[in-house]
């Protein structure tokens, strides 16, 4: 079936939308949320797992306490309350990434509820309020063969790794979202930027998308211009970046637009979003709540924080995140248009921990800002996710300082880092990328430039110094760009004045 | 909980098997959908026993808060855990097509 896409702007003329974002956090203990079994990521399949996590006869779960001050911290970062007394439910499906043939999840009893966080659009602040906050367990990972690879319609069988079963997991429910329609994606995509800023900063998790510790899913629904009554909601799976998290909101009011339009009527269902197109595609209907048959774990102790344990935990919070920006901003000297542009672009940590590692405030923004941001657009990814880090971008930085690389050769260091060809030096070395600022071998190159160039050379003889940038520039081009231009500069005018 | 249906119908018994994915057949559909309110009958009577000052409970003991320490303990390994599986694959336990049922 075709499907009727309405451009965004003009759904927005007749259409609201209304959004709930649901953010899966995994987090980083040492072990699974109901077993010892370790979480390392890539590791072989099958590798962590024990009769527990296997669902085995017998095998019975008991709760991490640290997965759950963790819980307990996110829910605090969250401005949430904690509840004085919480359970386990058990969210009855059938599925075989899960061997139990339930989740173990929380039900009506999240660990963490009615809480809030104010996120930034355009100078604008929008407050987000969330529901609740609850702790459950990871899946396995299936892998789907025969049909198309990897894609579940026409696979003939599939594949389960059980290493991820068990992981902890927090998911964070927002209330319903309802901002200007022109601001709904970007307001949907700072908000999971700041959530992943703000668990990262407690430690608690990786927070990283493009290796699913953090995942989101958008539901959205759009009801018309004046009205009050809600509409059927689809709940978008697989948004795997921030970008995607904006193109998923801007497709389904898109799409549901079209649906509306004429006269049709949304379905409820899952969907995918696909990174390749920007688009979303039909996955289940979505079965009626009641048929998880949730009901209290009998297998796990009801969870019942002390206020003196939540307390303590509530002292271990970093600085609030509105805080932090403000102190980071005047620690960085950073305009407002540089640190909203630089929230903006998801790049606050990253810049963070290149100062950290040694980089000025300025080359960390210029570098995650301008090169690194202009690759992830290409690429369709998330900074985060390009493969360099904070570190190598100061290490770079660095060498730039010491004035073994310039701007230019920085780039194709990046290129090399990336590409997996080692550390920054060993790029260099494999390269062969070092600026030459060896007088002898510049000096028989200026030489070269000004007996090609007789009228530049003669106009700053005559005192015109401006004239040095063509004789800098035929320099450059025949040392492949690989000269310390300050140098080359210098010789030229010691040469001609 | 509200009081339990006293009529349960056959599409009841026919959504509720679908759910536990028990394959009954028009027997037995029938069978059940005549003695499941009289199970509920009796569940319901028991439930009287209770008053209302009496809370629900799901677990036999008032326990809270059993915790273990975050601490890596030895797992399987892949031979072992892959052991009762019918069929595996690539160090993974292979398991028929998903989906279509949906």
């Amino acid at each position: 079936m075709s499907e009727t896409l309405v451009p965004v702007d003009e759904a927005l003329t007749r259409y609201d939308p209304v959004m709930g974002l649901e953010i899966h956090i995994e987090l980083n203990t040492a072990t699974k949320m109901f077993c010892g079994c370790p979480t390392e990521f890539g590791a072989e399949p099958n590798t962590q797992v024990c009769p527990v996590c296997l669902a085995l006869p017998g095998a019975l779960p008991v709760v991490n306490a640290k997965a759950i001050e963790s819980a307990i911290r996110i829910g605090l970062a969250l401005n949430c309350e904690i509840a004085e007394w919480c359970r386990f439910a058990r969210k009855n499906y059938f599925y075989p990434d899960m061997p139990k043939n339930f989740q173990t999840s929380q039900y009506d009893e999240p660990i963490a509820f009615d809480g809030h966080v104010d996120v930034e659009v355009d100078g604008e602040t929008y407050r987000i309020d969330i529901e609740r906050a609850h702790m459950e367990e990871d899946t396995g990972k299936s892998l789907h063969v025969g049909g198309s690879t990897g894609r579940i319609h026409g696979a003939d069988f599939s594949l389960v790794d059980y290493n991820r079963a068990g992981i902890p997991l927090i998911e964070i429910v927002t209330r319903t979202i309802e901002v200007p329609g022109d601001k709904a994606a970007a307001v949907a995509r700072a908000y999971v930027s700041y959530v992943r800023d703000l668990i990262g900063g407690l430690g608690v998790s990786d927070v990283r998308m493009d290796q699913g510790s953090l995942r989101a899913d958008v539901n959205l629904s759009l009801k018309p211009k004046g009205s009050t009554t809600l509409g059927t909601r689809s709940e978008t799976k697989n948004v795997n970046s921030f970008r995607s998290v904006e193109r998923a909101v801007r497709y389904e009011i898109s799409r549901h637009a079209g649906i509306l339009d004429e006269g049709g009527s949304v379905l409820q269902e899952t969907r995918h979003f696909h990174e390749d197109t920007g688009t979303t595609s039909s996955g289940r209907e979505k079965s009626d709540a009641d048929d998880y048959r949730y009901f209290p774990e009998p297998d796990l102790a009801p969870v019942s924080p002390s206020r003196e344990w939540v307390e303590e935990l509530r002292a271990t919070l970093p600085e609030p995140p509105a805080v932090r920006r403000a102190r980071l901003q005047a620690d960085w000297g950073f305009s407002d248009l540089e640190m909203r542009d630089t929230i903006g672009a998801g790049a606050l940590q990253l810049v963070a921990d290149t100062i950290e590692a040694g980089a000025t405030p300025q080359a960390a923004r210029k570098w995650w800002l301008g090169e690194m941001a202009r690759r992830a657009n290409e690429q369709g990814a998330d900074l985060d996710s390009l493969g360099i880090t904070p570190l190598q971008v100061a290490e770079i930085q660095a060498l730039i300082d010491a004035g073994r690389i310039n701007d230019k050769l920085a780039r194709s260091v990046f290129d090399g880092v990336i590409a997996g060809e080692g550390t920054p030096e060993e790029v260099i070395v494999g390269r062969q990328l070092e600026v030459v600022s060896d007088d002898g071998a510049l000096g028989e190159a200026v030489d070269r430039a000004i007996a090609g160039d007789p009228d530049a050379a003669q106009k700053i003889r005559d005192g015109k110094q401006a004239a040095a940038g063509a004789l800098i520039g035929a320099v450059m081009k025949e040392m492949r760009g690989q000269a310390d231009a300050g140098r080359v500069r210098e010789l030229i005018l010691e040469k001609l004045t | 909980m509200s009081e339990p249906a006293k009529g349960i119908s056959r599409a009841d018994v026919s959504h509720l098997a679908g759910l536990a994915r028990i394959d009954l057949s028009e027997a037995e559909l029938d069978h059940f959908a005549a003695e499941l309110p009289a199970i509920l009958e009796h569940v319901a009577v028991v439930q009287q026993a209770a008053g209302d000052d009496v809370e629900a409970m799901s677990h036999p003991v008032p326990v809270n808060n059993v915790f273990r320490e975050d601490v890596v303990v030895p797992c399987l390994t892949p031979e072992e855990a892959l052991a009762g599986a019918p069929a595996s694959e690539q160090q993974r336990f292979l398991v028929p097509k998903i989906l279509g049922e949906d």
